[in-house]
């Protein structure tokens, strides 16, 4: 090769609430003890990944009204556990998702400073936004978010939370015992922040973390939200795992960065992606559409369609054909607290109904078909070059790896394929930095940072 | 052992309580924000078997006055979050309690629950949270949600605290009310696993809580299981008759401040009253006396140690509770004569960091196992075990359960 080969970014994440998670399994650990994340975490770890990715929950999910059942339900929160992660591991990142929208930028602003001083600069924020009035409930400011002011509010936040992590320089804190001078500044960590969404001021109480400000995700496929990761987003976590639509999302975004004022190199792009290893194609084949069929039963099939159907569709048989009445947009919908917008869904089941018919689909192998993420599935060399080639040929600048099996699932692919792509030149063999941002290959942020009295809002 | 056991409790804030703490030779004021700091000082008090450490905290930078900002620059000023401290410090101990303050007057009720209950799951049954009211104008602002005006100090003083201020009580009552309930919104064995039906839970054992109170509304269930302990710690620092009322209506444990003008027989007709005035039935308050000690070391007695400390502060320290000097043996009579007249424990807040949690488990643990007043070894591994609450704690919503007795309204 001509180019130095790219360095693959690894993250990892720990299989949850949908149901790709293998719970029947019988080796299959608790989604809650702190073991379980704690086991992947130092896995990610053994494997020199970039860092350790977890989801967020706000409320359970409910079908026709009643708590979702079939999948797995439940979990810890977000931040409490990267923070006791951070107790238990040394170079890997800890990125959280938390919501934008039912958080306050002073109190976020100060949990993820904490987590970045206590883990010495290995933060990271995937910054979601949410709006619906089913989860509202849940919360003292209701449902407030008009779905328009979705990147409004995703953008005040993040801008946010950049004016509070530079209240503070880095040398605010003197502290010299001598002369009694503990702060260099009387006004250190002033703030004032206002905006359409927010409209704060006073002074923070985190002096300035090792990262000074936790690395930023996103993820973005619309072309507003593409614009919005392109502009103020560190990694984005792309929907794409195949070339050529990878490639295509990759050169499109980094060119948004580009014509955004950034080196597109500083934007990283991340699908996630799940594997199936064996001793031969064949056989790790065979344990794929084991899996496969497994995750996806009659039942899970049936919910599945009902998210675009917005109708109950139990009555229907999953061997059957697909269900022949049209989607009901204008019901209550039946699945609630899931991320699943639909811009039309006539025009979505048209398509499946196209599909289904040329390819001869039932119901259920329609969903196995539609809802496939594609994993990587082969020997752990094939694997590994496919890896390798898929980034290396701009599909992104890297994965982020999850296995159905939790805990352990991601240990197979720690021993069998990282020592490969090691082997290939495209996995270091241990950690170049001692932050998230050094090891990410993010430039280093100015020492001093300029303040800003009027933070958000430029954005929207 | 005396008939009740001693309970011994830590209050860790920066480098100590005394403002000019972070001066002596042997603090470590430029570690305050370290993971290594509190990892020493956590394990410091399990080695000396204590049975829980708060971390203080609160939405706005500290400050000299307790009711206003200020502009110094010669006290320690930053800190970090405190349930994300005591989560770090799960793995990292085994037996002592943690128990972080969290600010119920701007946070959601809904994360604080999952947050304490997250803390509960990884440290297997530690968990505790320091209840705190806010009522801080500047803490108003940079939430920025509604406005609190800045009380006066009559007004804070008075035998009644104004409405206004006096709502923010209420409404902490019913965070802790809510929270209590998002808690017990999985019973036990709500996961169920079977494979055969491909049910992950038992639906029927997962409830929502239709909490809907004068200021806010959370429909529930949690997103996260039944903790550990069921009913992790509740805990609230008082120091009048608002906030002893908030912790007789929710709170486990209640730690006062007897000083000169109010003593420690006093706080407690004090904390029954407000028991009684808000009907609480069932497992009575624990109180516990905070004392600021500033202890006797191999070389200098506690009272020059805290001369010289006031010297550097150029002012005398004040408290809002007693301020102890002296020797391990002269703190275990106070401690034990508070014993005697009803006190659970104590939580004693070092002057200085490390020193006086140092001596704390150097000399005065040593001292109350001498006297047959303190543990010689963890006898239990929850905290609720350790100070002898109720075990295990029944959940509300349980069919056939009686629920926790006093929360219901």
């Amino acid at each position: 090769m001509n180019a130095p080969r790219k360095q693959i970014i690894l993250g990892a994440y720990l299989g949850g609430v949908n149901h790709h998670t293998a719970w029947w399994h019988p080796e299959a650990g608790s989604q809650i003890d702190f073991s379980t994340f704690e086991h992947t975490a130092r896995t990610a770890e053994r494997g020199k990944f970039d860092f350790f990715f977890l989801a967020e929950g706000l409320a359970l999910r409910e079908r026709a009204g009643q708590v979702f059942d079939q999948d797995i339900v439940g979990r810890p929160d977000t931040l409490p556990v990267l923070a006791s992660l951070a107790a238990v591991t040394t170079h890997l990142g800890l990125a959280g998702t938390i919501n934008a929208t039912f958080n306050e930028p002073y109190e976020l602003a100060r949990q993820f400073a904490t987590l970045d001083h206590l883990s010495g600069g290995r933060t990271a924020w995937n910054v979601v936004t949410s709006f619906d009035a089913f989860t509202g409930q849940n919360f003292r400011r209701g449902g407030f978010l008009d779905r328009s002011k979705r990147y409004e509010r995703a953008a005040e936040m993040i801008d946010a939370l950049r004016t509070l992590w530079d209240s503070w320089d880095d040398d605010d804190l003197v502290v010299d015992q001598a002369t009694g001078r503990y702060l260099g500044r009387a006004d250190a960590g002033s703030f004032s922040v206002r905006g359409g969404q927010f409209d704060i001021h006073g002074r923070f109480t985190v002096p300035r973390s090792p990262q000074g400000r936790p690395v930023i995700l996103q993820a973005g496929v619309s072309p507003e939200g593409r614009d919005f990761a392109a502009r103020s987003a560190d990694a984005i976590f792309s929907p794409y795992g195949k070339l050529p639509a990878a490639a295509e999302f990759y050169r499109d975004v980094k060119a948004r960065a580009a014509r955004a004022g950034r080196n597109p190199d500083d934007l990283k792009i991340l699908p996630s992606a799940s594997f199936v290893l064996g001793d031969t194609e064949a056989e790790a084949q065979e344990r794929y559409q084991e899996v496969r069929g497994q995750q996806i039963t009659g039942q899970t099939a049936q919910i599945l369609l009902e998210q675009v159907w917005n109708r109950d569709l139990s009555g229907y048989d999953p061997d059957g054909p697909l269900p022949d009445v049209d989607p009901d947009p204008d019901a209550p919908p039946i699945i609630q607290g899931r991320a699943f917008v639909h811009q039309d869904r006539f025009a979505t089941v048209a398509r499946w109904r196209e599909i289904a018919e040329a390819k001869k689909l039932s119901l259920r192998e329609l969903v196995i078909d539609q809802f496939e993420r594609g994993p990587f599935v082969g020997t752990p060399a094939q694997v590994a070059e496919k890896i390798d080639d898929f980034v290396q040929n701009d599909g992104s600048d890297g994965l982020i790896i999850g296995s159905h099996l939790v805990p352990w699932g991601l240990d197979e692919f720690v021993d069998q394929v990282v020592p490969l792509l090691q082997e290939r030149g495209s996995l270091r063999a241990d950690y170049t930095g001692s932050t998230l941002r050094d090891n990410l290959g993010l430039p280093p942020l100015p020492r001093r940072c300029e303040r800003r009295t009027e933070g958000a809002g430029a954005v929207v | 052992m005396a008939s009740e056991p001693l309970h011994l409790a830590v209050a860790l804030d920066g480098a100590g309580w005394h403002p000019a703490a972070w001066r002596e030779p042997g603090s470590r004021p430029r570690e305050l924000l370290t993971p290594r700091y509190w990892t020493e000082l956590a394990r410091t008090a399990e080695a000396g078997l204590l049975d829980l450490v708060t971390i203080e905290d609160s939405l706005g930078l500290q400050s000299h006055s307790p009711f206003q900002p200020d502009d110094r620059v010669d006290e320690v000023r930053g800190r970090l979050d405190a349930l994300l401290i005591a989560s770090f410090l799960a793995p990292l101990t085994s037996r002592v309690g943690l128990v972080p303050t969290v600010t119920t007057t701007h946070t959601e009720p809904f994360h604080v629950s999952k947050a304490v209950a997250t803390l509960d799951h990884n440290s297997h049954g530690r968990a505790g949270w320091q209840v705190k009211v806010s009522g801080r104008a500047e803490e108003a602002a940079h939430v920025g949600r509604r406005e609190i005006t800045r009380a006066s100090a009559e007004e804070l003083t008075s035998a009644r605290l104004p409405s206004a201020l006096a709502a923010l009580f209420d409404e902490a009552a019913d965070v802790v009310q809510v929270v209590r309930r998002l808690w017990d919104s999985w019973e036990d064995d709500a996961e169920i696993r079977d494979v055969v039906t491909r049910r992950f839970i038992d639906r029927a054992k997962v409830h929502h809580v239709d909490f809907e109170g004068r200021f806010f509304s959370v429909r529930g269930p949690s997103i996260t299981p039944r903790p550990p302990q069921g009913q992790p710690v509740v805990a609230a620092l008082a120091h009048r008759r608002e906030p002893y009322e908030l912790a007789a209506r929710g709170a486990d444990l209640v730690f006062v401040t007897p000083t000169e003008q109010r003593d420690a027989a006093a706080l407690l007709a004090d904390v029954e009253q407000a028991a009684a005035d808000v009907g609480r039935t069932g497992e009575p308050l624990h109180v516990y006396a905070d004392l600021v000690v500033v202890l006797d070391t191999a070389t200098e007695p506690g009272a020059a140690r805290l001369r010289r400390l006031d010297d550097i502060a150029g002012v005398p320290y004040t408290s809002d509770t007693t301020v102890f000097t002296g020797s391990a043996a002269e703190l275990a009579d106070l401690v034990a004569a508070w014993q005697a007249i009803g006190y659970r424990g104590v939580r004693l807040r070092p002057a200085v960091l490390p020193e006086d949690l140092d001596r704390i488990v150097a000399d005065v643990v040593p001292e109350l196992q001498r006297r047959g007043l303190f543990r010689t070894a963890y006898e239990a591994t929850s905290l609720r075990g350790l100070l002898g609450l109720p075990t295990p704690v029944p959940n509300r919503y349980a069919v056939g359960a009686t629920g926790l007795k006093g929360r219901s309204r």
